[in-house]
């Protein structure tokens, strides 16, 4: 399959192209030098950059379907029936898994990871991503809870809790390590939380502190291709960035294993809250920002509020719990044994509401004030803070202050005055947008092949129908929103899968994970524990534990020799 | 006398239906209505004998088993199609008809109860193999 | 020569036992260890092949007759695609892949799907639509419980190793000393076999649960009781089990068909639902239906993030709708709205109300399974089929929605093909008719 792309303004900034008219060169699923004989696809006068990469979206398994099951109204919405190319579809902050693939793939996006992969339930996540086409595919397997990771961590036994995490990627098919609320999910097994990094997990000789630190240093030792994907402690408490300030600190004292981050602070909106209640709620994120700017072991995604009914779902149990007793609305629960303890509650972000006005401009500002866009992903935390579907009115947001004054005007007053988004000017360029879309998602992920366009990347194309030289996004936010809600062209592995906004052909893309090898006789060691722990506390046995690759499509290992021995 | 009768699942129909639902033993764990000894002793019947169960969508003449605990009033039928020909079809829009809590009159009666064949003949369709 | 299968999963209900040892010996099941009764007679008499459906058959002048697979096959899609709005009902006793295809079957023919949830706990989903779902899975309350209640359920004869692995009997990392550590109650309007190992029994009236619910409601959430009885229960036993709920650490709350099919249906479930989130205000305390078919849980996973619901679809409209009562199965046959029906290892001519049956009997019925049913034998097309977890994998959703991937420990009979294959050679077929 051969394919050239012409003329159109290529955006490449990990190469250094910045609306070049160039022509894109593809040949077996890559891009390459030229190529003769090809289909050309006339790109002239529209704006080209590499497919877009999702880094953190609840698209997959077990809370995403206990949300589908507990909100059928949320399926009313964006129905469509069967074509000849696509199944029918439907959801808007819950979709269906063919929806979620279609409608990431309608938007240039080629690449998605779903935010977190509970170990016992990792068949289903993947049952799940098998069913979103369109997309490569990956899952960050929680490890902030796990009682074994706990143990070996309380115990000083870094290399068994290396060995153990190693073997947990490869039986999940999990790629990264999360953690989310550390300490504090496990906490909820009896109805508590954790409130700060000191406080002791119930039962378990360990702080969150010590466990953050820990997995921090597990994943440098095995030097994993992303770096730990963190969702700390107090998610959503008025007052939480001093929490999280803490929590930065702590990569202080960790080196890198590979020219990354050392932790990816996620949905760090829902992280940046000052004030003391929720009458003086106010927003924390030049703080957040500014210890972002001062590192260069830490990233973030956005976590991007929009105004709208929502989902919100997190392996957070407390927060879920506590966000439904705060609506009254109704509240699902998931305690998973020995690993993790995931919710659900819906979720309306009103304009009319102080909270949520500041909450939008938080993300936003977090966007603006981080000074360098490597360090920056767009994210809305999909569904928590919005679902993905709005990502083209982030972008637009992100290119003009003048759109976000239009709204900033019609919120609660307390979106003015307990932020200082009013007061940033700041624009982003098309540079910016490939770097907070897939650029910086593709490095934080040690996904070489990528978010660029480089000889070798994988060709994953996203062509929109908007002329960057005749454009002016400050002023025209509105066609930017519509170019990115539709491709004129997304190319996914060399073949065009999306024309003009509509799905052409279906392709099912490849699953990655991660393979991380250690020392043998620690990996001996360590699976006599594992196994014990599931004779006596797990409800499955260990044979039956692992994912089988039959589970993933295209299933493709990145090999770690971590040299944990 | 007057029950309410409850259909559901035992052990034995479930083993039995593993088994095969055109076997013997099938009809045997499903062909019963199980009663509380007290109220066998008022209708005067003894394990074994045969009663006619009726409600107000059909009638059926089974065995009577001894229940395992009291359950003064209640009559209990192994989920299958002799208890489901005495229920009623009315979901109330939920999607689920009244497998349970369903006024029966139950009466002894000297009768034969109604193999497989013979039940899905009591339906429309006269061709079964 | 014996061959021993370890860890095998047990396709028998939603307990999905996945300990079970099977010794195969000259390709048939010579011995079964750790399952239940049941579980083990489902692995035996898979190869007892004379109580197998082993040929296609068609229905000719009133008779089945043996033909070929290609040409059920052939009936099979004449008659779906023929259909104005087919009924594709059963699924809960085969793997999701299977599932997946029945889906896809039902969306272009613009029918009905739906599964036996929706003689189970459709209720119970109806219930998570209004009030959500406070959960775990089992290994939570193995681990942890030290208050287990079973309302409406009666696990010795539906679930026989329901105690023993998960919730009584088994020592857990919180409960080292097992049953000892941990009070047993039981719900129900019978003396049950359950109910005979409780601590405390209460036997409720039949068809007035909601009303108990209720009265606990108001009794946790410090109300005094203005009657001596509700119910008929005492006002005492209502406040000692309310304080037996608030006190314990970790509580855990199973239901059976004792709430799901009892006057107030979908209410009692809301209401339990409802009970349980107030306890956490107090203590932890979940919830969980007790699901039968070893994958009824399957296919409401599969169908909701296919679909967007988790049982009864309608696909008429070209796109999934959803409206229990009117989409359910038994009601789309009582009010006589389907005009074929496909039948997917399942039973309802035994399992359905009389009124539903007689409907069923009006139109042609496609039935594909393992045995000779009620439903096989007024059929008029019927395709034999393997056994999902004894001789093809698959997957399967345990009743706390954990996923186990089936095992395959013996051949199927000669010529028979798994439920995916006979489904996928169907809607292929049904493709080319439709066009």
């Amino acid at each position: 399959m051969k394919l050239v792309l012409k003329n159109g303004y290529v955006y490449d900034p990990a190469n250094g192209v910045n609306g070049e008219k160039m022509d894109i060169f593809i040949e077996n699923g890559k891009i390459v030098e030229e190529v003769s004989g090809a289909k050309e696809i006339d790109c002239s006068g529209m704006l080209v950059m590499p497919g877009g990469v999702e880094i953190h979206s609840h698209i997959a398994g077990g809370k995403v379907n206990t949300a589908r099951l507990m909100r059928p109204e949320d399926h009313l919405r964006n129905v469509a029936p069967r074509t000849s190319v696509t199944r029918s579809v439907c959801g808007y902050s819950t979709p269906s898994t063919f929806l979620t693939g279609y409608a990431y793939s309608k938007m240039g996006y080629t690449t998605a990871f779903t935010a977190a992969l509970p170990p016992l339930m990792a068949r289903h996540t993947h049952e799940e991503l098998h069913d979103i086409p369109m997309l490569d595919k990956g899952a960050l397997t929680v490890m902030g809870n796990n009682w074994l990771i706990m143990h070996y961590l309380s115990e000083g036994r870094i290399e068994h809790a290396c060995a153990y995490a190693a073997w947990l990627l490869r039986a999940t098919k999990g790629y990264a390590i999360k953690a989310v609320n550390p300490g504090g999910s496990e906490a909820w097994g009896w109805g508590r939380d954790v409130r700060s990094l000191d406080d002791r997990v119930p039962h378990f000789d360990i702080t969150p502190r010590e466990i953050i630190r820990g997995l921090m240093e597990i994943n440098e030792r095995l030097s994993l291709p992303h770096s730990v994907h963190l969702h700390p402690n107090n998610l959503g408490r008025v007052g939480n960035f001093t929490t999280t300030l803490e929590t930065l600190e702590l990569t202080r004292d960790v080196k890198p294993s590979r020219e990354r981050q050392v932790l990816q602070l996620t949905h760090a909106q829902f992280h940046s809250y000052g004030g003391d209640s929720w009458r003086n709620f106010s927003s924390e994120a030049e703080s957040i920002a500014k210890a972002v700017n001062s590192s260069d072991r830490l990233v973030l995604d956005m976590g991007q509020v929009v105004f709208g009914d929502t989902t919100t779902m997190t392996a957070d149990g407390p927060m879920e719990y506590y966000l439904s007793s705060l609506t009254g609305l109704k509240w699902a629960n998931k305690d998973i044994e020995l690993e993790t303890a995931p919710g659900v509650t819906p979720f309306v972000y009103s304009e009319k509401s102080p909270v949520s006005g500041v909450q939008w401009a938080i993300g936003l500002e977090l966007a603006l004030l981080v000074e360098s866009p490597e360090k920056v992903m767009l994210t809305t935390d999909h569904p928590n803070g919005a679902p993905f579907f709005t990502y083209p009115k982030i972008v637009a947001w992100l290119m003009s202050a003048k759109s976000r004054e239009e709204v900033l005007e019609r919120l609660h007053r307390a979106a003015q005055k307990n932020t200082v988004l009013g007061s940033i000017d700041r624009e982003y360029g098309w540079s910016e947008i490939c770097w907070v879309t897939r650029t910086a998602q593709a490095r934080s992920l040690g996904l070489e092949s990528k978010g660029h366009l480089g000889v070798g990347a994988d060709a994953d194309v996203a062509v929109y129908r908007i002329d960057p030289e005749s454009t002016d996004p400050a002023r025209d936010y509105e066609a930017v929103e519509r170019a990115f809600s539709a491709t004129a062209l997304t190319v996914k592995g060399g073949e065009v899968v999306v024309r003009d906004g509509e799905v052409v052909k279906v392709v099912s893309g490849r699953t990655l994970y991660v393979d991380a090898g250690v020392g043998e006789e620690l990996e001996r060691e360590v699976l006599k524990d594992v196994d014990y722990y599931f004779k006596r506390f797990y409800t499955v046995n260990l044979a039956n534990y692992p994912v089988q690759e039959v589970y993933l499509t295209s299933p493709e290992a990145v090999k770690v020799d971590s040299g944990v021995r | 006398m007057r029950f309410t009768l409850i259909t559901g699942r035992t052990v034995a129909q479930g083993d039995a239906m593993e088994k095969g639902k055109t076997e013997e033993e099938f009809m045997k764990a499903c062909a019963i209505v199980e009663l509380d000894p007290e109220d066998m002793e008022k209708l005067g019947v003894r394990e074994g004998d045969t009663v006619k169960v009726k409600t107000s969508e059909g009638e059926l003449v089974l065995w009577v088993r001894k229940a395992p605990g009291e359950q003064p009033g209640v009559a209990f039928i192994p989920m299958g199609p002799w208890a489901n020909y005495l229920i009623g079809g009315d979901t109330e829009a939920t999607g689920m008809p009244p497998y349970k809590v369903v006024d029966a009159e139950i009466t002894p009666e000297r009768g034969k109860v109604p193999s497989l064949e013979e039940l899905l003949r009591l339906y429309t369709r006269e061709e079964v193999r | 020569m014996r061959v021993t299968h370890r860890d095998v999963v047990c396709s028998f209900c939603g307990t999905l036992c996945d300990d079970i040892e099977v010794d195969v010996e000259d390709g048939r099941i010579a011995e079964v260890r750790h399952a239940c009764r049941i579980g083990t007679t489902k692995f035996l008499s898979a190869s007892r092949h004379e109580h197998r459906l082993l040929k296609p058959m068609v229905r000719e002048n009133g008779r089945l007759k043996e033909v070929s697979l290609e040409e059920a096959v052939e009936r099979a899609a004449e008659i779906l695609a023929g259909a104005q709005r087919p009924l594709l009902y059963g699924w809960s006793s085969t793997s999701c892949e299977a599932q997946s295809v029945g889906i896809e079957l039902a969306e272009v023919l613009g029918g009905v799907i739906d599964n036996t949830s929706t003689v189970c706990h459709g209720p119970s989903t109806i219930a998570v639509h209004e009030a959500g779902f406070i959960s775990c899975t089992l290994g939570e309350v193995k681990n942890r419980a030290d208050l287990v209640i079973y309302w409406g359920a009666n696990p010795m004869h539906a679930h026989p190793r329901h105690l023993s692995r998960y919730s009584i009997y088994p020592r857990g990392y919180f409960r080292e000393r097992g049953h000892q550590d941990r009070t047993l109650v039981v719900v129900d309007v019978r003396r049950t076999d359950t109910a005979r190992l409780a601590q405390k029994f209460v036997r409720v009236q039949p068809g007035r649960d909601y009303e108990l619910i209720s009265a606990l409601r108001a009794v946790v959430n410090g109300r005094k009781l203005p009657m001596d009885e509700v119910a008929g229960v005492s006002r005492e036993d209502i406040e000692e089990l309310a304080e037996m709920m608030k006190s314990c650490s970790f509580g855990v709350l199973f239901f059976g068909m004792g709430l799901t099919q009892s006057p107030g249906r979908h209410r009692n479930i809301d209401n339990a639902i409802c009970l349980v989130r107030d306890l956490n205000t107090y203590t932890k305390f979940v919830i969980m239906p007790m699901r039968g078919h070893y994958n009824v849980v399957g296919f409401s996973e599969v169908l909701s993030w296919q679909a967007g619901f988790p049982f009864a679809v309608d696909f008429s409209k070209g796109y999934a709708w959803y409206n229990p009562g009117e989409t359910t199965a038994n009601d789309v046959l009582q009010r006589g709205e389907c005009d074929a029906m496909l039948v997917v290892a399942s039973d309802p001519v035994s399992n359905f109300p009389k009124p539903s049956v007689e409907n069923m009997l009006k139109m042609p019925i496609v039935a594909i399974d393992v045995h000779p049913t009620p439903t096989t034998m007024v059929a008029d097309v019927v395709i034999p089929a393997a056994i999902a977890g004894i001789e093809v994998e698959g997957t399967a959703y345990r009743m706390d929605v954990v996923p186990l991937r089936l095992r395959k420990v013996v051949e199927p009979p000669e010529g028979v093909l798994s439920d995916v294959e006979v489904l996928q050679r169907i809607l292929e077929r049904v493709k080319e008719i439709k066009g």
